[in-house]
């Protein structure tokens, strides 16, 4: 171990994670009264004990340290207050196991793991427990009392089976079960007896096996769920022990527990002797997947089960497969012919495979590189003389390796065996060392196993970037241009990286310009938007917004913006961004339209503000006072426009709605909301004729239309009399064509010959063929000697009648081109 | 004419799969609330969904009842209720009363809102505001794109015009990067992007940021469309104001397609009930003179009827096996293409009886001669006439807004009169239509200098940067200048003819007008194809108005066979007309391309004018 300690073990609390992570050492200064008045220091190593962080400890008193599933350092302090620590020292969050804890005091306390993260369970001063399964899901969960406890149980584990977290405790010669309801008393089967009282408790990594230790110096091993003994054994030492671990390998079918006293280990299992062990120094045992990891003041070791194809090929004389492929090897590199025999021995056997893969395991668990080495070679050396042997294991396996050994490396310090590898994965592992800070090293990891960038290279630098934002600061010259754009030439556009995660991380430590600059390099306006908005720079939020026409987005900064700013503040802000002013607009016309009118006089936008007026003179159920009212505005606000048009129109249609409003009451009938034109037919339909043209020079009707109008409504009465007197009161304006066409709309032939005369010479010939006059028609065609209205009439004659006519064009077309 | 294409031109892609992926979402998310429920579907989204799933289907998922969605309490007993719309705020406040007014019951169901294309976040809001955000559940059914026909795409978002164009909201941007980035995945990415208009600049980076941003899924596909074009519905008015004499336009002007299909009356179909008539290329005789000029169709239909009268009369002397085969095997369908072509002899007929009149003659002739640009005056007094006789607020408009825009505007005097009579004729209302129609530059005042408001020059002030650089842009779109006649004159749109133009067999797109006109944004596209760029196009955008926003974005390697490169994607935002559709076709066939439409939806100049139209509630 590299650590220098100048306490011993015994005085400190200690915490080391699993899977080869860090040992936490807490000096105990409140276990003894005398040197309350020194503050003790928090150290963190990394498990080959290189110093990781080292804090003087300011908080209260500490019961109890461990380590979560991410590798945080939690202190449960005595009032119930947890404190969590990244591996460096660095401050993350703190929470409280609740008031009851606060108010009883923390008696012990465990940090346990389940599938779910990692948990804390907590014994009160009240021996009443507390647990939380998930510390970063905080929920408290209060178990239900032991009846008849008078004092702190004299030992007790926390069990995680079925996904549920209980706790088993020992009083005396009982033991109880918690659960969320219930308390129940259990006893395991098989207990030898005698038993007054347990003294130590362990369950396995797995939550699988539980030991308990009694009094009587008799261990007991069994299931955790109590049902099932597996085995026992009396060691004769009454003395309590410091440590009880399990120590045994997944599936293996060994079962063993390494019981620590303070000079003495022994390792117990299902056989009538155990291993002895004296210990020198003061030891700590770390239990971990396959077996027991043992620190002290310089040493480090590793204490587990050897692996079954470990055993078979350093089994003395073995003649496993593998260990005559070893052999074979070996001998193959003497040069010498033995190497043949021994392959032919195992060939023999049809065991080459299985040799081959024995040495191929067997390195795996092989923590010296030239051991590993060895067996790959033999097992490489295996695979010539195999056809088709899937090179998949043999390759993974050299990769893992190379891994492994990597982290392995004193350095580093994660002292790894490679069933907790699998079981912890790559990723995790990749994780862990960015949490370390070794970039670098991860990085060629991912290099080396060629992870998907996605997933590795770009994670990492991701990782990186974040903690350079976090680290690089202005204190230390770093100005946030150069950090921002140091961190987009390595980061680049790999892709997977997302520059809003590190501005945010960046706003996280209180560095707002550095996020902003950060966020220029972030491709997706999507991501930039909501961390401006949080940062409160809704301004710019919504320049970014709106570059990416996204308008969803556009909206959300509004509304944002709209809550934030005060209402001029708001419309100013809007005045500068058409786009989202017209997007408001449109939801305002819809949902607010108050809104929308002060939008439009914040803007001294008259002409919308009349055309909003004129608009809401057409809202439904309106009286006509209000209407007036409302046009009234709408005109004032035209002419403030200097849109003298528009006002003009709208003071024209107040005094129409008040004469309509008027006629209505006059003469009854239906006339609010005519156009002018349809106002003044209405009355002459309905025979008001001095009334119409009252109105007709009142709006100041044009000749053409007036005339157009009577026509149209003398036919549609049918009174032939009055048109024509109408006809004969001066000259049309529009000439007498239209009043044929009319007659011959009603089918009045009669009627339509009166006017056909009176049409001008140049559409005389369309009105006679309108008429059905074909002969004349055609006189008058061949009079005015006009091509084109030669064939029209020519095109109108049918049959026999007209035959006579049609030769008359004929001739006169003749006669026309002889010319 | 059937546009035989030539053997060279590449085969369309099967658009029926885009039909499947909305059907199965739809289902899906029907099946997301189990058990029988009522379904509330807007007005707008009916057609659209019966294209796509029909009512037998929706029964399959347990769809109880159907309820159109509209000012009325719903009578609805259901316990659960299910809502399709479009992401309107009105709809939400439709909800809002219905849920909150079961609450005041003391009522409890089960309400789930369907928002088709996408959900916005103020229909959210609104929920919100009216308390109800927690009672209801929200999703979207991304059914952006409908097959119309083998190569129409429509959005069925007719709203997409005013929102944009009038209001200046661009919301829909999103939704139509969406749909192209929809194509791309399934169709392949498109090789050579050109566009021409500040939405189609707008979409077109939004759908590439899409691209980028889950590259590595679509890269694999082998691209099927070599060019997109897209094109903004205000680069080119005109076309879309002109009356359209092609036969599917005239339908479409004459009786309203909706959605790819059309309700022929009793007039049509010569009975007393109205029929239902789906337009597309299953339909063999319509497919045959869709594209026709008017004038050929009757000729074409009579000759049709000939043919088919022919083949029915071969029965005659046929011995028994031989008749056998002829009713099992041919009858069926010379029966149904006896139905189709009477049905379409039904609408010419009524075609012909509304427009062969002299009116419509004169409408055409005054038409062209605004295009032409002669007789002006003569064309105003008519437009006069026209609005003095009250022949219909929409022609009025529509051809006081032509005359605007190939003029540059009004002369004060006429913009005055003309406006003046039309408020006397069609109401006074008609006001705020006016002040819309200038805002989206289609009718406005020849006003020498000045032009800019006072808001813009404020803007214009305030702001320096480069975001707001393109909003100042923006605002002079507003007052920009439509300079068609300058325009028509640098790509010849008006062709010269000596003697009549055959419109049997056409000779440019120009036959879609008759021969008087070539639509101008059909001619944008042929010439950038030409030139596979804007290239020595540099003046025509100018005189857009939109130097800015027209671009081309070529990838570097042309590996892939000319097959795919003679694929084009046309599309229109802000909708196109039938007319377009056909003269683009026409220029497939002469060129050996096949074009794909997508349009926002299909207009047509009547369309457009409701649009900007403000109508008393």
């Amino acid at each position: 171990m590299d650590w220098d300690l100048k306490e011993e073990l015994r005085d400190c609390l200690v915490a080391a994670a699993p899977y080869g992570g860090p040992i936490a050492l807490l000096r105990n200064p409140w276990r003894k009264e005398k040197a309350a008045s020194v503050r003790p220091v928090l150290e963190i190593y990394s498990a080959s004990g290189m110093p990781l962080a080292s804090l003087l400890w300011k908080s209260g008193p500490v019961v109890s340290l461990g380590w979560s599933a991410e590798e945080e350092l939690l202190c449960v302090q005595e009032d119930g207050a947890v404190l969590v620590y990244g591996l460096h020292g660095d401050f993350r969050r703190h929470f409280s196991m609740g008031n009851e804890v606060l108010q009883n005091r923390v008696l012990d306390a465990r940090i346990f793991h389940t599938e779910f993260g990692s948990g804390v369970a907590i014994l009160t001063g009240a021996h009443r427990f507390t647990l939380s399964a998930n510390v970063g899901d905080l929920k408290l969960r209060r178990m239900p009392e032991v009846p008849g406890l008078q004092s702190a149980p004299s030992c007790w584990t926390t069990l995680c089976q079925d996904r549920v977290a209980h706790i088993l405790l020992a009083v005396g010669p009982d033991l109880y079960l918690l659960d969320h309801a219930t308390c129940s008393a259990v006893t395991p089967p098989g207990l030898a007896p005698g038993v007054s009282s347990f003294l130590q408790m362990a369950v396995s990594f797995t939550y699988r096996h539980l030991a308990l230790f009694t009094d009587t110096g008799y261990i007991w091993m069994g299931t955790a769920s109590l049902k099932e003994k597996l085995c026992e054994f009396n060691c004769n030492i009454r003395a309590p022990p410091k440590q009880m671990v399990w120590c045994s390998r997944p599936r293996s079918k060994e079962r063993a527990v390494v019981v620590a006293w303070e000079r003495l280990m022994m390792v117990v299992g299902d056989a009538p002797e155990s291993i002895q062990f004296v210990l020198d120094e003061d030891s700590y045992l770390v239990p971990e997947l396959d077996g027991v990891r043992i620190f002290s003041r310089s040493t480090h070791e590793f204490l587990h089960e050897v692996p079954v194809a470990s055993e078979e090929i350093f089994k003395i004389a073995s003649m496993a497969p593998g260990a005559l492929l070893l052999e074979a090897q070996k001998e193959y590199e003497k040069e010498s012919q033995k190497a043949d025999e021994y392959l032919r021995e195992i060939q023999e056997l049809g065991q080459l495979t299985q040799a081959v893969q024995q040495c191929i395991e067997a390195a795996g668990h092989e923590h010296r590189p030239d051991m590993q080495k060895s067996l790959l070679r033999a097992a490489s050396f295996g695979k010539c003389f195999l056809d088709r042997f899937p090179p998949d294991s043999f390759v993974h396996m050299c990769q893992d390796l190379r891994v492994l050994n990597a982290v392995r490396d004193y350095h580093i310090g994660i002292p790894l065996t490679y069933s907790q590898y699998k079981q912890l994965t790559i990723q995790v592992l990749l994780d862990r060392l960015v949490l370390r800070r070794l970039y670098p090293l991860a990085i060629q990891i991912c290099e080396y196993l060629r992870l998907p960038e996605v997933q590795g290279v770009s994670r990492i630098l991701a990782h990186w970037a974040c903690y350079k934002a976090r680290m690089w600061d202005e204190t230390q010259g770093h100005l946030d241009e150069d950090v921002a754009r140091a961190i987009n030439q390595k980061l680049g556009d790999t892709p997977g990286v997302s520059y809003s995660d590190i501005a945010a991380r960046a706003y996280g430590c209180g560095r707002t310009e550095l996020a902003i600059k950060l966020l220029e390099y972030e491709p997706r306006s999507g991501e930039q938007v909501p961390l401006l908005l949080k940062m409160k720079r809704s301004k710019l939020a919504l320049s970014k917004a709106i570059e990416s026409g996204d308008t969803d987005l556009v909206f959300t900064v509004l509304l944002h913006l709209k809550n934030e700013l005060n209402r001029g503040d708001f419309f100013m802000t809007l005045r500068n961004q058409p786009m989202a002013l017209s997007l408001y607009r449109q939801f305002c016309k819809h949902q607010e339209l108050e809104t929308l009118k002060d939008l439009y006089n914040q803007d001294d936008n008259h002409q919308e503000l009349g055309s909003f007026h004129i608009q809401a003179s057409y809202a439904p159920g309106e009286r006509i006072e209000g209407r007036v009212a409302a046009l009234q505005t709408a005109a004032d606000a035209f002419y403030k426009a200097k849109n003298e048009f528009a006002a003009k129109a709208t003071e024209d249609q107040m005094r129409l709605l008040r004469l309509q409003r008027r006629l209505e009451d006059e003469l009854g009938g239906q006339f609010l909301d005519l156009s002018l034109h349809d106002t003044v037919t209405t009355l002459i339909l309905s025979g008001h004729n001095k009334r119409a043209e009252q109105l007709a020079r009142d709006f100041r009707i044009p000749d053409k239309r007036l005339w157009w109008l009577k026509l149209t409504a003398l036919a549609d009465l049918e009174d032939w009399e009055e048109l024509e007197k109408f006809s004969k009161s001066k000259k049309s304006p529009i000439g007498y064509l239209p009043f044929v066409e009319i007659c011959m709309k009603q089918h009045n032939k009669y009627e339509a010959k009166k006017y056909a005369s009176r049409v001008g010479p140049e559409q005389k010939v369309k009105a006679l063929l309108l008429v059905g006059d074909v002969a004349q028609a055609a006189d008058a065609a061949i009079e005015h000697r006009n091509e084109a209205e030669l064939s029209l009439v020519l095109s109108h004659c049918t049959g026999a009648t007209d035959g006579a006519t049609a030769d008359k064009i004929q001739r006169a077309r003749a006669q026309a081109q002889k010319k | 004419m059937a546009f035989p294409h030539r053997p060279d031109a590449p085969e369309l892609p099967d658009f029926s799969m885009l039909k499947r992926l909305a059907r199965d979402q739809l289902i899906y998310l029907l099946e997301q609330l189990p058990g029988k429920k009522d379904l509330f579907i807007e007005a707008d989204l009916m057609s659209p969904l019966d294209r796509i799933a029909n009512v037998s289907i929706l029964k399959q998922h347990e769809v109880d009842k159907l309820y159109k969605v509209e000012n009325k309490p719903a009578l609805s007993s259901n316990e659960q209720l299910c809502f399709l719309v479009r992401p309107r705020i009105k709809n939400m406040r439709y909800i809002a009363n219905l849920v909150n007014a079961d609450k005041l019951a003391g009522r409890t169901r089960k309400y789930k809102v369907i928002f088709s294309p996408q959900k916005f976040y103020a229909c959210e809001m609104v929920l919100e505001e009216e308390g109800i955000y927690g009672d209801v559940s929200c999703d979207e059914w991304a059914f952006s794109l409908l097959p119309l026909d083998v190569d129409l795409l429509s959005m069925e978002l007719p709203e997409f015009f005013r929102d944009y164009f009038l209001e200046g909201d661009q919301r829909w941007t999103n939704t139509v990067a969406q749909a192209l980035h929809l194509l791309s995945t399934l169709y392949g990415s498109f090789l050579n992007c050109y566009g021409v208009g500040r939405c189609a600049r707008m979409s077109y980076e939004l759908w590439r940021k899409l691209e980028e941003e889950e590259d590595s899924e679509t890269k694999g596909r082998k691209p099927e469309i070599g060019h997109i074009f897209l094109l903004d519905r205000d680069m080119d008015f005109v076309t879309a104001l002109c009356s359209q004499v092609v036969y599917e336009g005239l339908v479409d002007d004459t009786f309203r397609i909706k959605c790819g299909s059309v309700d022929f009356g009793p007039e049509v179909t010569s009975s007393d009930k109205s029929l239902k008539v789906l337009l597309n290329t299953e339909d063999k005789v319509f497919n045959e003179i869709r594209n026709e000029h008017f004038s050929n169709v009757f000729g074409f239909l009579s000759q049709k009827a000939r043919n088919l009268q022919a083949q029915y009369d071969r029965r005659r002397g046929m011995d028994i096996k031989q008749m056998k085969n002829f009713v099992s095997q041919e009858l069926k369908g010379l029966k149904q293409e006896h139905r189709l072509l009477s049905l379409h002899i039904g609408a010419c007929e009524s075609i012909m009886k509304k427009k062969t009149k002299q009116d419509f003659q004169e409408l055409i002739k005054t038409e062209h001669a605004l295009l032409e640009g002669f007789n002006i005056r003569e064309s105003t007094n008519y437009i006069e006439e026209h609005i003095d006789r009250q022949v219909s607020p929409i022609e009025s408009l529509r051809l006081m807004c032509l005359l605007s825009i190939t003029e540059n505007g009004l002369i004060p005097k006429d913009y005055r009169s003309l406006k003046t009579q039309y408020l006397q004729s069609y109401g006074p209302e008609h006001l705020l239509t006016f002040s819309n129609l200038r805002r989206a530059g289609l009718l406005t005042e020849q006003a020498p200098g000045d032009t800019l408001t006072a808001v813009e020059s404020r803007v214009s002030k305030l702001v320096t940067d480069k975001a707001a650089g393109k909003i100042t842009d923006a605002f002079s779109s507003l007052a920009k200048r439509s300079n068609f006649r300058a325009i028509s004159k640098k790509l010849n749109l008006i062709p010269r003819v000596d003697g009549e133009y055959d419109l049997k067999v056409p000779r440019d797109m120009a036959y879609v007008f008759s021969g008087a006109y070539v639509p101008l944004s059909c001619r944008i596209i042929e010439q950038v194809l030409e030139r596979r760029s804007w290239q020595g196009l540099d003046e025509v955008v100018r005189l857009l108005n939109c130097s800015e926003f027209a671009f081309t974005d070529m990838t570097k390697e042309d590996k892939t066979s000319s097959e795919s490169l003679r694929l084009i994607l046309v599309v229109f935002l802000g909708g196109c007309t039938f007319s377009e559709i056909s003269a683009l076709r026409f220029l497939g066939k002469e060129k050996g391309y096949r074009f794909i439409f997508l349009t926002t939806a299909i207009t047509n100049s009547a369309r457009l004018m409701e649009a900007m139209s403000e109508v008393k509630v």
